[in-house]
């Protein structure tokens, strides 16, 4: 029993000590957060809370809301949508002309532009983008990668997959030195507003081979980028550059002083991983950061009483319960029917919804070109549900619900809460129904996309100004989502898309929410606002309503 | 989380061989610890809510009793004692009703995950040698991988639902209850009486079953109580990340808390009464099983 | 000493193998596969297929079994179809976040925990024993989520002592070369940094550090309990020796021993606490990370991960067996 131990009291002291060291650190002086952010001393650092890391700095190859957050202030496209709206409006290009048969783009560049790396922005880089673009093989071709050319310009010079159409694109040229025409291989009226897109940014063609931008290494298995451009080297023409990036920590900007436009008046932004809408109210309430996107409507108030100001972007979003036409019940257009009366959506959208939004009545917003109301409504009403049951001839109709966990979105805030709703709707006018949840991705989205759910909760957020960008998105073909065919619908939105008279195409697409409307694939019932916030001494933010700002405005004071 | 709940078991018990007067005087130990009877009256509370939920709430669980808006949530009034949920329920009458589904929870996860590791402890501790060898690798590679992480994957694997939610809290306990079931096997057929029995003949079958088994379970049943008041705490986990009941509408404590966070700025008591709940409830499991526990010990005897 | 090391090193092989082959056929039973959630809205069925062609998920699984066995031999775990980073790097990031947290939990939870522990035991049956009892057993009962939440709003929000998340401040100027950002804040030399990344710890630390803290005052206890009967304890009263002397000597270093086990077994519920402390405070770990790759169907990030836990929880175990032996030399395994 002869050992040589430590003594009580020794452990005693030890754990007094790191007691000690915890509570001296914990109150400890001038590292404190909540004063930090605030602190004028630190000149004017912009601290936006993002919902999670971009997943890649090249414009071309991200799809996602959380890159394009950051890359709208490194890049910029040729055109861009209008302050606070969606229509088209110069960017890098100061103005453009459609051709008589919608095939050929001719755009005016902006003279003097440079990118960050000193390379003169002309037509000539203008083009190697879209050649860049059009000659993607391999990962690059994958729609995991570069999505929206695939759904814009439909394949590449050399399709690797079968399922990949025919290109869209049939070549640019450098008139020029500041002069691009850019060629289509068919008509389209839709392509010039897809250009707003933030995937179609021109980065430096120099920076994209130095950094090797397309390059593929790993194994045959696991392909992955080896090329830095995405990571550490985004080169652009934008008011901000790129500074650093630690995955899961932060990532830097700094203001790019020889923008060619108005400069920038924030001198750095960061941006910070924080994945619930709720824990960044938190930290903006806190003083950690100055803004962010995506606001719950719950926190709403609370922010507004810790004297936060609340930022309104427009509704450019739908939110819709869908049906699968695959299930023999929901091809019975009486049920649908039912179902679009059924359903109290004033009282969802009032119950789970914030300041703002209103109860949607067709496939794509309210505010967007083309959109009259000269289509069958569905007024709520239970006796009308009950009726149409009846007449049905369907006993005991039983519905299978889907709705989503894991998941928040402007025109679905609490995808659980519409779903008890509706659910005690569709219960009152008769329906029996069987509620069935996975997480968002990967589980929901594939079943609903295979037509698995004969009722389902989705909805969409425009990525341009397009009415070919909602009903199009849907209707245009058919899909095993809502599994029908219509060809009066498919018809007139394909007409929609390739017509190049503005009227004309204004005419087509409210024919298409009249057919629709008829038709019932599905029941739109909510548009709404989606909100961000900011600290009080954030000034000059502009919204936009598909979430292309640049921060070039904003300023601390 | 009850992953290493079995380790204090394991480490704390003696395996003794529970003698003719432990039970009277385990119950005397028990009645005179504070600590026990707050344990007890917590958990009759809780079964006597779960069973009477009907009877004594005021309003339907599933029903909206008023209108609210997302910022705009009623707290505690003389009508509404909790105030009203972000669906306009009233929420005593959820908290009441949840009580009954997180006993179904508790006790249908315990069900399953302990026949599970009885079946596996007896087996290797019945047969030993190879099968004793194989089960336990088997177990320890499942204990390698931490219990939380293996719910969620488990939970993933079998889609959502009550039913997976309750299979992965089950599962997680499996190997537990086969480590602490064939520990005191081996610790029980050592002892003088097995001894004795074997060697006057006594058929390996009818020792096991007659003897072994009976003997091994009183730190089984301890642990029995303490894994109700981890699944339940364990199910709330899981809802928090998006693991729970088809239909929202059930008024699950799990749930409930994890889907009113949010609501903690805007309502913050609609964000802590299922927190409470969970923790009065899974309280008494843990208190009642802690004082069990040391009643049953020959080693506290004095 | 020596021969058990290796003999227990050698054990690993065979649990590992069969560890390896179950994670390899559970990611694949889980519904849905990486190509569908990496296409998440846009997945229609050709856009699948050519993203499962790209990643080689369209061969037969023991192909694509041996094909990733060799890969990891060679010390190549893959890549993240989520993060599109290599395994190993996302390893590497995340891992040290996770490890700083659980030694602060563990921390913690020793540090509390053994003292509430002795002194419950010295008075057995006493108020202040039922009362740590009882007190710790209170954290076992509160979902961790609920518990970081709470702190949260009371010392970050609510009083600002604390920051509310992440693991440093932003406006700091960092260099992290060891990806501990404590230790790089030492070895940078930069104070304010090492202040500031402690801070950021003790919110998250004591949430996840709760149940642990529970778990040591009750087998602190048990095992002093245990030791205070002891004939040598009583032997060494009877002898005269001094209280300090016998509490120092006798009781507490034998009641070590199991306190040892248990602080060894706290590995995994650390990382399994941790999916849902980091979540809580946004704080980039591995645990989050795991539990991202299982909703994104990473295949490569949890094959990896899993097994790597794996492999931290056999060696800290091992080391715990290790440490055991050095303090009591009845159990030194020769």
């Amino acid at each position: 029993m002869r050992r040589n131990g430590m003594p009580l009291r020794g452990t005693l002291a030890v754990i007094a000590g790191t007691v000690l060291i915890i509570s001296t650190a914990a109150c400890g002086g001038d590292a404190e957060p909540g004063a930090t952010a605030t602190d004028a001393a630190k000149g004017s650092t912009f601290i936006f809370a993002s919902s999670a890391d971009p997943s890649i700095l090249d414009p071309a190859y991200h799809s996602d809301g959380e890159s394009s957050r950051v890359t709208n202030q490194i890049f910029e496209t040729l055109v861009t949508t209008e302050k606070g709206g969606t229509g088209v409006a110069p960017s890098l290009a100061e103005s453009w002309e459609v051709s008589e048969d919608a095939k050929t783009y001719t755009f005016k560049l902006h003279q003097g532009v440079k990118f960050h790396d000193g390379e003169v922005f002309n037509a000539a880089a203008v083009c190697a983008n879209f050649e860049r673009w059009y000659n993607f093989t391999g990962l690059s071709q994958s729609d995991s990668v570069s999505y929206y050319w695939v759904t814009v310009f439909r394949g590449f010079a050399k399709n690797e997959s079968d399922t990949l159409g025919k290109s869209l694109y049939g070549g640019c040229a450098a008139k020029d030195d500041n002069t691009v025409e850019l060629k289509l291989t068919e008509p389209s009226a839709a392509v010039l507003s897809a250009l707003t897109l933030s995937s179609f940014a021109i980065a430096s063609p120099k920076a994209l081979k130095d950094y090797k931008a397309d390059e593929v290494g790993g194994t045959a298995e696991s392909p992955l980028f080896t090329g830095t451009f995405g990571t550490e080297h985004p080169v652009g023409t934008g008011p901000f550059k790129f500074a650093s990036w630690t995955r899961g920590d932060k990532l830097e900007l700094v203001r790019n002083d020889d923008y060619w436009g108005e400069k920038a008046k924030l001198s750095k932004i960061i941006y910070r991983p924080i994945e619930k809408a709720a824990d960044r109210a938190q930290a903006l309430r806190a003083g950690s950061v100055h803004a962010f996107d995506y606001a719950d409507p719950a926190d709403l108030e609370s922010l507004k009483s810790a004297g936060v100001q609340v930022i309104e972007r427009a509704p450019f979003n739908m939110g819709y319960l869908g049906f699968s036409q695959k299930t023999k019940i929901m091809q019975n257009q009486k049920i649908r029917q039912a179902i679009a009366h059924a359903i109290n959506r004033e009282n969802v959208v009032k119950t789970k919804y914030g300041a703002g939004a209103k109860v949607a009545n067709a496939f794509m917003p309210d505010s967007l070109w083309s959109y009259t109301e000269d289509f069958a409504k569905y007024d709520y009403s239970v006796d009308k549900a009950k009726q149409l049951i009846a007449e049905s001839g369907e006993a005991n109709p039983t519905l299978e619900f889907c709705y989503p966990s894991g998941v928040s979105r402007a025109y679905m805030v609490d995808p659980a809460g519409n779903f008890q709703l509706m659910k005690a709707d569709l219960e009152a006018a008769g329906f029996k129904v069987n509620p069935k949840t996975s997480p968002w991705s990967p589980d929901y989205l594939n079943t609903t996309q295979a037509g698995d759910c004969p009722l389902f909760m989705l909805g969409w957020n425009g990525d341009f100004g397009d009415p070919d960008n909602f009903l199009g998105t849907f209707f245009q073909s058919f899909s095993s989502q809502w599994s029908f065919k219509n060809e009066p619908i498919f018809k007139v939105l394909n007409d929609a898309e390739q017509e190049p008279d503005q009227a004309k195409r204004e005419e087509l697409y409210k024919q298409a929410n009249a057919l629709i409307a008829e038709f019932v694939p599905g029941v739109p019932y909510a548009q709404s606002p989606s909100f961000s916030a900011a600290a009080k001494n954030v000034q000059g933010w502009e919204p936009s309503p598909v979430l292309n700002d640049v921060f070039a405005t904003i300023s601390l004071s | 989380m009850s992953l290493s709940q079995a380790e204090v078991v394991l480490a704390g018990d003696s395996g003794d061989g529970a003698g003719g007067s432990l039970g009277r005087d385990a119950w005397r130990r028990l009645r005179r610890n504070p600590v026990a009877i707050a344990g007890a009256i917590l958990v009759f509370l809780f079964v006597a809510v779960a069973l009477l939920a009907p009877w004594l709430a005021p309003f339907p669980p599933d029903k909206p009793v008023g209108q609210v808006t997302p910022t705009s949530i009623p707290g505690p009034s003389a009508e509404h004692w909790f105030g009203l949920d972000d669906l306009g329920r009233d929420e005593f009458t959820r908290i009441l009703w949840g009580a009954r589904w997180s006993l179904v929870i508790g006790v249908v996860s315990l069900l399953l995950g302990m026949t599970g590791g009885l079946l596996l402890g007896l087996l290797a501790g019945a047969f030993g040698g190879v099968v004793d060898t194989v089960v336990m690798r088997f177990v320890d590679m499942v204990l390698a991988i931490p219990g939380l992480l293996f719910a969620i994957g488990v939970a993933a694997m079998l889609g959502s639902g009550l039913e997976a939610v309750m299979i992965a809290i089950a599962v997680v306990n499996v190997p537990i209850f086969a480590r602490l079931l064939r520990g005191q096997m081996l610790a029980q057929r050592q002892s003088d009486y097995v001894l004795a029995a074997t060697s006057v003949g006594v058929r390996r079958r009818r020792i096991v079953l007659g003897h072994i088994l009976p003997n091994s379970l009183t730190p089984v049943i301890v642990q029995g109580t303490l894994t109700l008041a981890t699944a339940i705490v364990d199910a709330a986990g899981l809802a928090f990340l998006g693991l729970s009941s088809n239909d929202p509408s059930i008024p699950e404590w799990g749930r409930m808390l994890a889907d009113t966070q949010r609501y903690l700025s805007s309502a913050p008591l609609l964000a802590v009464f299922p927190g409470l709940a969970i923790i009065f409830a899974a309280l008494g499991f843990t208190l009642l099983g802690e004082s069990l526990r040391e009643a049953l010990d020959p080693k506290y005897r004095r | 000493m020596l021969r058990f090391v290796v003999r227990r090193l050698a054990l690993l092989v065979p649990i590992l193998l069969g560890l390896s082959i179950l994670l390899f056929l559970w990611v694949r039973a889980l519904p849905g596969g990486p190509a569908e959630a990496l296409l998440g809205e846009r997945a229609t069925p050709e856009a699948v297929e050519r993203v499962r062609r790209l990643y080689g998920l369209d061969r037969p699984w023991y192909e694509q079994y041996f094909t990733w066995v060799g890969n990891l031999l060679r010390g190549d775990l893959g890549v993240s179809t989520r993060t599109q980073h290599p395994v190993l790097e996302e390893l590497l990031r995340t891992f040290p976040a996770t490890m700083e947290l659980a030694l602060t939990a563990m921390i913690f939870a020793v540090g509390v925990g053994i003292p509430l522990g002795y002194f419950a035991a010295r008075r057995h049956g006493s108020w202040l024993d039922h009362l740590s009892v009882a007190g710790s057993l209170f954290g076992i009962t509160i979902p961790v989520f609920f518990l970081g939440y709470m702190l949260k709003f009371v010392f970050a929000e609510k009083l600002g002592i604390l920051p509310t998340d992440g693991r440093q401040d932003p406006l700091l100027d960092v260099v992290h070369p060891t990806g501990f950002y404590v230790l790089d804040g030492l070895v940078s030399g930069n104070l304010e940094a090492f202040a500031d990344a402690f801070q950021h710890l003790i919110l998250p630390g004591i949430a996840l550090g709760t149940i642990p803290l529970a778990i040591v005052v009750r087998i602190t206890r048990a095992s002093v309990l245990d030791v205070l009967h002891e004939d040598y304890v009583r032997t060494a009263e009877a002898k005269g020796l001094k209280p300090a002397t016998i509490r120092g000597r006798h009781v507490l270093r034998n009641a070590m021993l199991p306190i040892i086990t248990i602080i060894g077994l706290q590995v995994g519920l650390l990382l399994g606490g941790a999916v849902l402390t980091e979540t809580v405070f946004a704080f980039p770990g591995f645990g989050k990370f795991i539990a991202d790759s299982i909703m994104a169907r990473d295949y490569a990030v949890l094959q990896g991960f899993i097994l790597f836990t794996a492999v931290v929880f056999v060696l800290v175990n091992l080391l715990v067996d290790i440490a055991y032996g050095l303090i009591d030399p009845r159990v030194r395994v020769a």
